[in-house]
């Protein structure tokens, strides 16, 4: 009996929700909505979503275990900040890049830094250095904007694969989000997220070095923000310090839809990446119908609400439907 | 963990100092031009009906921007055209690559932007042009080989002048003043405070010290908060000037509700709507601006004589745009609505937006 409940539990979780729903949607909208379905509107998709996409699977392994990292977007930002002002000195963009992602794994070292080392809350962390990263950019760039990078990186960055409707850069995205779901799902240190988001103290009795697993968790999220940085400079051919302003709640929105418990312990990097695309599609969709940008706030925060709301609900009633039959005689 | 980190850490540095030797710098960029359209302009074509024209500015909901659609609205109305407003609630670079990339799935015949970042834009206004669609920049520049024209409010000579000459006469020709600007990378801004920055060098403004450029980010709350600052980091202050309708307002303000009522004088580009009560309760003397309506009436009609092949953007070409007359597209695409309009306690009962 308690079997089969778990597997129809699994067949029902909820990011098998959120990947159905995302097919329903991606379905639908091709029908209904007036050029939504052609080659080009998936190219343009998958431009938007790619840099919440990118950011969202280290955001899923700090989520899970129960921590938080708010500064991404004003990492990215600090990133093509630097990026455009290395590019005035002279410097070649082969040197460059390489260093805006290390530049993102210090700035991501500093959160893990005081996360772990000084045992801040990450929340009070990231928020913090989400203020600082974006001062700094500030102070790096000022108010001016760089461009003029090299076209063949451009044009790479905004280009598809074989003028087909692939963007070149779902390259990168896709081998990131390979290597991060086996780690998660089939690997002890996958394991490792998933029982310090459980319960630190258990995992720390059970061997895990819960510090520093999430040091370095940090450590990938600012690398990764700052390689998102990197693409969001080439693609808008515009090095800025504002921006990706506003990234991060995005990001966490989708991977919350995702199905990852904002307390930890529980979610899937399939989920993840279906929030994301259910988010971005939904606002493609409706923009091509002229729906108001206020209408789409709306959508994205009732869609925001259920998705906490509904676990909860199926799994209190799930437990209500355990408890009467355990009350009910056998017959 | 340290001894590793720092041996990564070192190798790592290395490979960067290795890949430093060789690679494409900023020198090896040659510019690159896109091709400017080689069609001939036929200006006896027929005006087409029916063009859906969407308009893109900065942000929604920002009153001057209302002000400056509600124009193209109209025209489109005499025009017998589709109009149509899309466009982001903030103002960063990068929003409004996407509205464009929706405009382009719709298959519009004209988009008009109020560019947030010349360049951002740039490679989808490219993509919407490959497609057919004319693009027609107002109000803040998009870079020039991404537009067919661009709709100039004043030139931007003209603009600084302005500016610093009304500095000039509200301080008595000597005295601190400062700029409220809008974002810090906003094109139109930024030109008019380089040009009133010259004009400020001249002789006959020797008098004149400009203490700072504040950037209130288009913001009521921030703008108003930046007035505040500006006044108590310089208590000389004389004039502050505000090329921005959104900074003008916040900064009167909070004059006329402070102690430096009738001592500052406030003054830069503004709406007589916006401004009439500080005008009248004597905060502020006199401040300057085009009729924005009349902006995205003229893009209306420069996007509709492109699509009718009238115009091409070439330098010389002649269209004419309705109630505003005649217009020449001038260097590099650029249409020059006209000389911008001084408002005061005389004559500023005589317009309403």
């Amino acid at each position: 009996m308690s079997d089969q409940g778990n597997r129809l539990g699994r067949l029902f979780s909820w990011d098998a929700a959120v990947v159905l729903v995302t097919v329903i949607v991606l379905v639908v909208a091709s029908g209904a909505v007036e050029n939504f379905g052609t080659s080009r509107n998936f190219t343009f998709l998958l431009l938007d979503l790619l840099p919440i996409a990118l950011v969202a699977l280290p955001m899923t392994f700090i989520i899970v275990t129960g921590e938080i990292d708010l500064s991404v977007a004003s990492t990215l930002g600090l990133t093509s900040a630097v990026l455009g002002s290395l590019w005035d000195a002279g410097l070649s963009i082969e040197t460059i890049i390489p260093l805006c992602i290390v530049l993102g794994a210090v700035l991501g070292a500093l959160n893990g830094f005081f996360v772990t080392v000084l045992k801040l809350p990450s929340l009070a962390v990231t928020i913090g250095t989400l203020a600082l990263y974006r001062g700094l950019a500030f102070v790096v760039l000022g108010d001016g904007a760089v461009a003029d990078f090299p076209r063949a990186y451009t044009s790479w960055v905004t280009g598809t694969i074989g003028d087909g409707p692939v963007p070149n850069v779902l390259i990168p995205l896709v081998v990131a989000a390979v290597i991060f779901g086996v780690v998660l799902h089939a690997t002890p240190i996958g394991r490792g997220v998933f029982a310090a988001g459980a319960g630190e103290q258990a995992a720390r009795f059970a061997g895990i070095r819960t510090g520093r697993l999430k040091f370095w968790l940090y450590v990938v999220s600012g690398a990764v923000a700052g390689l998102a940085g990197v693409l969001w400079t080439l693609r808008y051919s515009s090095a800025r310090a504002d921006n990706g302003f506003g990234l991060e709640l995005a990001v966490v929105a989708a991977v919350l839809l995702g199905g990852v418990s904002i307390f930890g312990g529980k979610g899937t990097l399939p989920g993840v990446l279906a929030g994301v695309v259910l988010l971005a599609s939904l606002q493609n969709a409706l923009r091509l119908q002229d729906v108001s940008n206020e209408a789409l706030n709306i959508v994205t925060g009732v869609l925001l609400i259920v998705s906490v709301l509904l676990p909860n609900i199926v799994s209190s009633a799930r437990t209500a439907v355990r408890r009467r039959r355990q009350v009910t005689p056998e017959r | 963990m340290s001894r590793r980190f720092l041996t990564g850490a070192v190798s790592a540095g290395l490979v960067l100092v290795l890949a430093a030797c060789g690679g494409t710098t900023k020198n090896d960029n040659a510019g690159s031009g896109a091709s400017a359209s080689t069609a001939a302009a036929n200006p006896n074509a027929a005006a087409q009906e029916g063009v859906k024209m969407a308009f893109l500015p900065k942000q929604l909901n920002n009153p001057y921007s209302d002000i400056e659609v509600s124009g193209g609205k109209e025209a489109l109305g005499e025009l017998k055209g589709e109009y149509k407003l899309v466009g982001p609630n903030d103002a960063s670079a990068s929003s409004q690559v996407s509205y464009i990339n929706t405009l382009i799935q719709q298959q519009q015949d004209v988009i008009g932007i109020a560019a947030n970042d010349p360049n951002a834009v740039c490679p989808s206004l490219n993509q919407a042009r490959s497609a057919g669609i004319k693009v027609v920049a107002f109000d803040s520049d998009a870079a020039k080989d991404c537009r067919d024209v661009f709709i100039n409010q004043a030139t931007t000579q003209g603009i600084g002048e302005a500016l610093a000459k009304q500095a000039k006469d509200l301080s008595g020709g000597s005295g601190e003043i400062a700029v409220l600007s809008a974002t810090p990378n906003a094109t139109n801004q930024n030109a008019w405070i380089e040009v009133l920055k010259k004009e400020l060098a001249k002789p006959e403004y020797a008098g004149i010290k400009l203490d700072k450029v504040a950037y209130g980010n288009d913001d009521d709350q921030k703008s108003f908060q930046e007035a505040q600052g500006l006044l108590q980091s310089f208590p000389n202050l004389k004039v502050i000037v505000s090329p921005t309708t959104v900074g003008i307002a916040a900064a009167a303000r909070y004059v006329s509700s402070s102690s430096y009522k009738g001592k500052v004088a406030v003054t830069g580009l503004g709406t007589p709507n916006q401004m009439r009560a500080f005008v009248k309760d004597g905060t502020v003397k006199q401040f300057a601006l085009w009729n924005p309506a009349d902006i995205g009436y003229l893009a209306a009609y420069a996007g509709v004589a492109l699509k009718s092949g009238q115009i091409t953007g070439k330098e010389g070409e002649k269209f004419k745009a309705g109630k505003l007359g005649d217009y020449t597209i001038g260097a590099s695409g650029e249409i020059v609505l006209g000389p911008p309009t001084t408002f005061d306690a005389n004559n500023i009962d005589k317009f309403n937006f």
